[in-house]
């Protein structure tokens, strides 16, 4: 199977690979996958007044899960948390001219910003509760 | 040193200059059909495959009349199986084979079992891929008509003791086919010795062409029949009609020569070319397990997984490399292989398996620049790798709760 040109450049130069510390303020962390599977993203986002400022990823998978979850963290950056609620699996799919047998990848890296956005959104909530 | 590296020989291996030499002649000079039996150009072809006939029987210790040719290993193990469950099939309909078995093994078994005409066993393998012939002789019930066992595994090397499996059907009277696709040419083979009765096994993985092989049929003790796949002309005895393709039969017969000539020092430079792939990959990258026997496996095979990276993106991280994963991304299926998986090997470390085939025509060159981007990818992509920063965190990769999709 041939990569597209973008597929073999996330993989070859990931975008924002890395991790930050789950309990500083502002991260949102989403796991998603399984190893069974074969694909496992970790994708983490560091939001300042409803911006994401920062993005990071950790990747278990195929090139084109790499390339997927490395994408959304450049899509992620400069967002606000609703914008980036909005990113869909398509988008990544013709960014990244992914075949059909990939598409489950961008739909993991959908999954992983939802999670990401839901795991900012329940500490920003427990905080406020705990502020009240 | 040439880039890309082809090290994927299990797969098929480059043609040797020697055998192509030899099979020019057969395209346009002499040309003649085989089974025309009353002009020069026929006898002329007729003789070329004699010859060829010859040095593939002697490679295998088989009479030049065992030889029946085909288009390759499928139809070779196409037309055991179904051949001789339509000879016999008023002896039974039960046939005991592998779970490790070449595809084309076990989908002809499955197929026969969904239209009803046959009931089949598939063994389970130990935990290095090896068919233990107690289980064998376990499964055995009066109605059972063929064993099929293959010799060496494709994807793991594992050597099976074939010969202990041809004594317990030979004592049972039951017959034997086995798939010797991967051994043929590469260890040593003979029919006798290893209580054969029926043998698949091709060209194209011995560094001959591609579109031929061969089925072993043994002629006595006992006199094995089959009944024809295909019907035509009645060539190869009435086992396999159709034209022969003779300059393919005669790039057969010499790749067999040049592997019986050839084979102790060849395996002795292959296999040192592994053992070094494997000792310094393994001693390099820490969580790298072997696939397949520690000892009893094909010179040329090396299967190992890698911890916490996945199959597709090493591959993709060598590019410049040829060789297979275990991985389901590389497949049109979604699970990985059912060859690591009948071994007990753990879905996850499936996926992460790649295999290496070192062949006649890989150098020392070519294995260090290969160690090189093998630690250089693993390393690279473990630090990309959510599991493996798990793992160093010392969280219990099998606690966790994952959200299978």
């Amino acid at each position: 199977m041939a990569y597209s040109d973008k597929v073999v450049d996330h993989f070859n130069n990931p975008r924002n690979m890395g991790s930050f510390k789950k309990d500083e303020e502002g991260i949102g962390t989403g796991m998603v996958g399984a190893p069974e599977c074969g694909d496992v993203m970790k994708l983490q986002i560091k939001v300042q007044d409803d911006t994401i400022v920062d993005a990071k990823f950790k990747t278990f998978g195929c090139g084109s899960a790499i390339a997927s979850s490395s994408l959304a963290t450049e899509w992620l950056k400069g967002k606000t948390v609703k914008e980036a609620g909005q990113i869909k699996n398509t988008d990544i799919v013709q960014e990244l001219n992914l075949p059909p047998v990939k598409i489950h990848c961008s739909v993991l890296a959908e999954d992983a910003i939802k999670a990401a956005l839901a795991d900012y959104q329940k500490k920003a909530d427990t905080k406020a509760g705990n502020t009240e | 040193m040439k880039l890309p590296i082809f090290l994927d020989n299990h797969s098929t291996t480059p043609m040797d200059p020697r055998v192509l030499d030899e099979m020019l002649p057969y395209f346009v000079e002499k040309f003649g059909n085989a089974a025309s039996r009353n002009h020069a150009f026929g006898w002329e072809a007729e003789e070329a495959v004699n010859q060829a006939r010859e040095r593939i029987a002697t490679l295998i210790n088989a009479d030049t009349k065992e030889i029946v040719f085909t288009s390759g290993a499928t139809e070779s193990d196409n037309l055991a199986i179904k051949g001789v469950l339509e000879m016999y099939k008023e002896k039974g309909t039960h046939i005991i084979t592998s779970s490790t078995e070449h595809r084309a093994v076990l989908d002809t078994a499955k197929s026969l079992e969904a239209k009803g005409l046959a009931t089949v066993t598939y063994l389970p393998v130990d935990k290095y891929g090896m068919v233990n012939p107690e289980d064998v002789r376990n499964a055995i019930t009066d109605k059972t008509i063929l064993i099929s066992v293959m010799l060496a595994n494709n994807e793991i090397g594992t050597i099976n003791p074939v010969q202990d499996i041809g004594k317990i059907a030979k004592a049972k009277g039951i017959l034997f086919h086995c798939d010797a696709t991967q051994g043929v040419g590469k260890i040593p083979v003979d029919v006798q010795a290893m209580g054969i009765d029926l043998m698949s096994f091709s060209s194209h993985k011995i560094y001959g062409p591609k579109g031929v092989g061969a089925l072993y049929v043994r002629k006595k003790n006992p006199r094995v029949r089959l009944v024809a796949q295909m019907d035509g002309g009645g060539h190869e005895r009435g086992m396999r009609s159709g034209t022969l393709p003779v300059p393919l039969i005669v790039g057969f017969g010499k790749a067999c020569e040049l592997c019986r000539v050839e084979m102790d020092t060849e395996t002795t430079r292959i296999r040192a070319m592994r053992d070094r792939l494997q000792a310094a990959i393994t001693e390099a990258l820490e969580e790298s397990y072997l696939n397949g026997h520690p000892t009893e496996r094909l010179p040329g095979n090396l299967n190992i997984s890698f911890a916490y990276v996945e199959g597709e993106s090493l591959l993709m991280g060598m590019k410049d490399i040829a060789l297979s994963s275990g991985s389901a991304c590389t497949s049109a299926t979604l699970e990985p292989s059912y060859v690591l998986r009948a071994l007990g090997v753990g879905v996850e470390l499936a996926h992460s398996s790649i295999r290496f085939g070192i062949g006649r025509f890989n150098t020392d060159e070519e294995i260090d620049y290969t160690i090189t981007k093998v630690v250089e990818i693993v390393t690279k992509l473990r630090e990309m790798s959510p599991l493996y920063e798990m793992a160093k965190e010392g969280v219990d990769l099998k606690s966790v709760q994952w959200a299978a999709h």
